[in-house]
């Protein structure tokens, strides 16, 4: 995986950064780490941080919605943050959805929302 | 070649490349390292006409899905990139020697893929640029060519 995604836990949060240069070898060992990761941890939530993407294509959209679907398989609800709204729409016009990601303005929105919901940790 | 399957959805303008454009950058795209390049340059380029973000963003993500199924099922390619000072426009073409497509109507059908994909990159890029043609022919290859205006 290298430097092309980042795994860390935050305050019982796992915190996922995708770089750029993310390929298909990587998504595999991001997913399973992310999944035993949330498991092992008994993390709250997953945060996905794209904000160091200049664009989300499909291949991109595609491991977001892979990882938001583990995510809801244990019970950890995913934001993503750092999306810029030109992304955002493009993403819509490309005609992706991602039904289980929620996006947040900011990390710190993101914990926020994590930290207040009750349903949540 | 004589194109076997065509899908010309916002036809371009004759000639290609148009009188008025020059080459901005040739990019390999022979590794998703490469697929990165080539979009980096398509940003420039963008930006070398005067786009605005969203627009830049727009054409960025249509070659990114053409850069990406040129890699995977064409077993690589070569992109061009053009910018047009005239109109205010970027036009790129990539092509690959693979296997071609026998359908292009279907291929392009939002939902149709033949791998794991969500079969929305060739139907997206088109809805994100302003000119789109796909042609191709069945065991000697496929090209894109894309035109988008600042
Ligand atoms: N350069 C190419 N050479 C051969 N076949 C291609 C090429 N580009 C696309 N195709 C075919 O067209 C289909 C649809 O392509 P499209 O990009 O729309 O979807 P996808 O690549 O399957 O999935 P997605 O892009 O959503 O991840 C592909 O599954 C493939 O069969
Ligand atoms: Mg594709």
């Amino acid at each position: 995986m290298a430097h092309s995604a980042g795994l860390f836990l935050v305050d019982r949060i796992m915190l996922v950064t995708i770089h750029e240069d993310i390929n298909d070898s990587d998504i595999v060992e991001l997913q399973d780490q992310l999944a035993v990761k949330v498991h092992a941890k008994g993390a709250r939530g997953i945060v996905i941080d794209i904000s160091a993407l200049d664009i989300v294509d499909t291949f991109v959209g595609r491991i977001i919605a892979q990882l938001a679907g583990i995510g809801s398989i244990l019970d950890a609800p995913t934001f993503v943050v750092g999306m810029r709204p030109a992304v955002a729409m493009t993403l819509v016009e490309l005609g992706m959805t991602l039904p289980d990601v929620r996006t947040a303005r900011s990390l710190g929105h993101a914990l926020a929302q994590l930290r207040d919901s009750p349903t949540i940790g | 070649m004589p194109w076997h399957s065509c899908a010309i959805l916002q036809p371009l303008d004759d000639p290609w490349p148009p009188a008025s454009a020059v080459l901005f950058h040739r990019q390999p795209i022979l590794t998703e390292s490469d697929v990165v390049l080539g979009r980096q340059a398509v940003g420039r380029a963008m930006a070398e006409v005067g786009a605005r973000e969203v627009r830049r963003i727009r054409l960025v993500t249509a070659v990114s899905e053409i850069f990406r199924n040129a890699l995977r099922y064409g077993g690589g390619g070569e992109a061009v990139i053009f910018l047009d000072r005239v109109t205010k426009a970027v036009l790129v073409e990539c092509r690959d020697n693979g296997p071609g497509i026998e359908d292009t109507a279907l291929a392009m059908r939002d939902g149709y893929t033949s791998g794991k994909g969500l079969g929305m990159g060739l139907g997206g890029a088109q809805r994100l640029t302003d000119a789109f043609e796909l042609h191709s022919r069945p065991n000697e290859g496929t090209r894109v060519r894309m035109m988008s205006r600042a």
